[in-house]
């Protein structure tokens, strides 16, 4: 294979299929990237039937009086930074540091527990308001969409404390390290979900 | 094959292959960007910085910034030749969730418009 035309450019790019098959890293990896993408195809079903819905009030009350933007600007904070220490954690686990893993891992728990506690509160001044989910379709609507990401943020939430388990019992090895990865892709996707929940519910419908 | 070859191989969806600095300064710079898009959101929401019919396309255009800011810097997704597959699985994606949102939104929009004034009870 050394012919002249390979020696003028000895760094040359293989066919990818002369490579064997894709390192099981990659292949879990891209099979959980497909999966976030479909769960949030799943959610632009909620999404769109809020948007359809968000001004059928039935004459209760709308969002712009059930809102409260304070609380939903420290929700996003909440999200944000444990996702900040998600990337973190997911850098000290490469590295091989399940100690500081184990820290970040914790703190991240922290925030989304914290992003949590806030939701279901507001969830409940709603509802003893009178303006549960029973109450007009926009509250439907709103209730199911932004209760779906609660219960993906809630599993998350499940998720990590048994991954902070798997790395205290058995090590960063390369099974742990996976699933590990699959956890920070799917923390990351849900931050991009609460960006659409906060501009088109929150933002949008205190306007 | 010779040992030089260098393999065009996946990458990793989530995974930034650069050396661990660059990385936290990564994520760094994707927490303080996404802040900023944050507070910008709200302060565009509740003051009359933007003329006020604007406001939600002002929105909009904060969020996609914010949710490409979290693409970037937190999934560490990029325009690179490793990263074709992760790319069009989340182009095919983006397709369907624009179908999905724009086309009921348009067709529900079309039949209230269509749709005969009801009584009150």
């Amino acid at each position: 294979m050394s012919t002249a035309a390979f020696e003028v450019a000895p760094k040359r790019l293989a066919p990818q299929s002369d490579g064997g098959p894709a390192p099981t890293r990659i292949v879990v990896a891209y099979g959980f990237w497909i999966f976030i993408l479909s769960d949030i195809v799943m959610f632009s079903a909620l999404f769109a039937a809020y948007a359809v819905l968000s001004n059928n009030t039935a004459g209760g009350p709308s969002g712009a009086e059930l809102f409260n933007l304070r609380n939903v600007f420290l929700m996003t904070m909440c999200l944000l930074f444990s996702s900040y220490t998600a990337g973190l954690g997911a850098l000290s686990a490469e590295q091989r540091k399940p100690e500081r893993f184990l820290v970040f891992a914790a703190v991240t728990f922290v925030l989304g527990a914290a992003f949590l506690f806030l939701e279901m509160s507001e969830f409940a001044g709603m509802i003893s308001k009178g303006a549960g989910p029973w109450r007009s379709a926009f509250l439907s609507a709103f209730f199911t969409l932004v209760g779906m990401h609660g219960a993906h943020v809630t599993g998350g939430l499940v998720w990590l404390a048994y991954m902070m388990a798997q790395v205290a019992a058995k090590g960063l090895r390369p099974a742990v390290l996976r699933r590990l990865l699959c956890f920070s892709l799917f923390w990351h996707a849900l931050d991009i979900v609460w960006i659409g929940v906060m501009t088109l519910v929150y933002l949008m419908g205190a306007q | 094959m010779d040992g030089d070859d260098q393999l065009l191989a996946d990458r990793t969806p989530g995974v930034e292959e650069h050396e661990s600095t660059a990385s936290v300064l990564s994520y760094t710079v994707g927490l303080g960007l996404a802040i900023v898009a944050t507070i910008a959101s709200f302060v565009v929401s509740q003051t009359d910085l933007l003329w006020p019919p604007g406001i939600p396309t002002g929105l909009i255009v904060l969020a996609l910034a914010q949710i490409g800011v979290h693409l970037v810097f937190f999934l560490h997704l990029g325009s690179g030749p490793d990263q074709t597959n992760n790319i069009l699985a989340l182009a095919f994606g983006v397709l369907i969730v624009f179908l999905v949102i724009a086309g009921s939104i348009w067709i529900i929009a079309n039949l209230n418009a269509n749709m005969t004034t009801m009584p009150t009870h």
